[in-house]
């Protein structure tokens, strides 16, 4: 054997140890989440929020059945696939989050200023958590389709999109600062471009979803929130217009990926 | 619907969405976009912890990066020029500290946040973004891999004058990235007061000492 074969075969010896330590990794996330993938605790926030969709509540004791998320009043199945959208009543472009709120304060009584300053995971906070779960989970399938007919809906994806790339606070970061190439990570963490559509299930069409590591289901205010967060940003409001902006943008931007919400997360 | 709470916001952003509507087609007008995005930054966010409002006023770096297409290549340069003069060399020439120290910064990716309480030490959130050394498999790919950076810069020994443009090189990237690249995605460390001269030292002899896993592994 020569030297140059023996260096040849050292060198691919080494390269094939590289790539059998990554593969093992990648091989290791995969089987993690294909079994997480299995049995979706989200079913159980999706239970709840049907019956708290149905339920008398809050001061005006009535259910939540009057409620036009878009589709007209009670209509719940296709919902979820078209919003964030233009309300005429409102005159406000709302995403699921906000349009609930003002449900909660128009049909049941609640005060929405309250619950909008209720820290995630408690009180009010917790019901909506639900509800959003059983909104998302009567789409579940439904290919993402934004109305971009009214004029506020086009504004607000041209402000959508430039709150995404927004830069500011110590560290420099943007939204698009870690979503706007496809195939990167952080740690071991894939990001989805959302710049672009990202496909079925990828990205806003994720969204809510229970998360494994907290055992909590988060809905998209929730996500962008704690984005916000690791950007270093001061606090997002909760259903603040750039959160709903940025619903709008990432939502067109998924135009035609199916819901896959909720769906399950590390 | 609307709250008291967010009631005068609101006011505000419609009356910019109104005026972004004036004259309308169907593209909205870029400029009103523009102003209704600022009444919408302006009504959206509240301070938190040590995260207070006066991080949304951009500097002019981040304004330049601020939107989907970079700026021309001669405002970058001059940001960059603008930014290569912040940077503060070491006052006593010594640039490199201690690697086992930078290996720890780099695994923290801690600081900043809301949830971070004020004064406490932040990390260099280095693994979030480069591969770095060759142990550690759990690291994000936004940055380039700076596996083996002294080796494969000819770096044997960090304080010997053949390594000298190597090494300011990399110290300036650490304090102000933008120097270098006016959009970078990598944070201003040294410029932005995220890390102390002396982290800086213990990242670069992460990066530059030969016997730094970085290099020796």
């Amino acid at each position: 054997m020569t030297l140059w074969r023996v260096a040849a075969a050292t060198a691919w010896l080494f390269a094939l140890t590289a790539v059998q330590a990554q593969t093992s990794a990648a091989d290791g996330i995969a089987q993690y989440r294909a079994l997480l993938a299995d049995g979706n605790p989200a079913d159980l926030w999706e239970a709840k929020g049907e019956g708290l969709w149905k339920q008398k509540r809050g001061p005006g004791n009535a259910s939540l059945e009057g409620c036009d998320l878009g589709k007209g009043a009670g209509v719940v199945k296709g919902a979820f696939v078209e919003l964030p959208r233009y309300f005429t009543d409102t005159q406000r472009v709302q995403d699921l989050e906000s349009r609930l709120l003002g449900c909660m304060q128009s049909q049941q009584g609640f005060d929405a200023g309250e619950i909008a300053a209720t820290p995630f995971g408690r009180g009010e906070q917790v019901n909506i958590e639900a509800l959003v779960a059983y909104v998302a989970a009567e789409s579940r399938g439904l290919r993402f389709n934004l109305p971009q007919g009214h004029a506020e809906e086009r504004k607000m994806l041209e402000v959508g999109k430039r709150v995404f790339f927004f830069r500011g606070g110590p560290y420099d970061f943007a939204c698009a600062s870690c979503h706007s190439e496809a195939g990167q990570r952080i740690r071991l963490q894939d990001l989805p471009n959302l710049t672009a559509n990202p496909g079925d299930g990828v990205g806003f069409a994720a969204w809510p979803a229970y998360r494994v590591s907290s055992g909590e289901l988060w809905s998209m205010q929730r996500r962008l929130n704690d984005c916000y967060r690791q950007q270093r940003f001061p606090y997002p409001g909760y259903a603040s217009d750039a959160t709903i902006a940025l619903g709008v943008y990432m939502g067109v931007q998924a135009r035609g990926a199916a819901s896959t919400a909720p769906s399950i997360k590390r | 619907m609307t709250t008291s709470l967010q009631h005068g916001a609101r006011a505000g952003l419609a009356a910019a969405l109104a005026l972004a509507a004036a004259g309308c087609g169907t593209a909205p007008d870029p400029l009103a976009a523009d102003r209704a995005t600022q009444a919408v930054m302006k009504a959206s966010f509240r301070e938190q912890g040590i995260a207070k409002l006066d991080r949304l006023v951009q500097d002019d770096v981040q304004k330049a990066c601020s939107a989907e297409t970079p700026p021309s290549d001669a405002v970058a340069k001059r940001l960059e020029d603008a930014q290569l003069a912040t940077v503060k060399w070491p006052s006593d020439g010594v640039y490199v500290g201690d690697w086992r120290e930078g290996e720890k910064l780099a695994q923290n990716g801690r600081g900043g946040t809301w949830t971070d309480a004020p004064g406490a030490p932040a990390g260099g959130n280095c693994y979030n973004c480069h591969q770095i050394t060759k142990a550690e498999i759990s690291f994000g790919t936004i940055g380039p891999s700076l596996y083996r950076y002294g080796k494969l810069r000819n770096v044997a020994d960090p304080v010997d004058p053949a390594s000298e443009a190597v090494v300011r090189y990399t110290w300036g990237k650490l304090w102000n990235a933008k120097a270098y690249n006016a959009c970078s995605g990598m944070p201003r460390f040294g410029h932005a007061g995220l890390l102390t001269p002396g982290q800086i030292r213990d990242l670069m002899a992460l990066l530059l000492d030969p016997k730094s896993p970085v290099n020796a592994q």
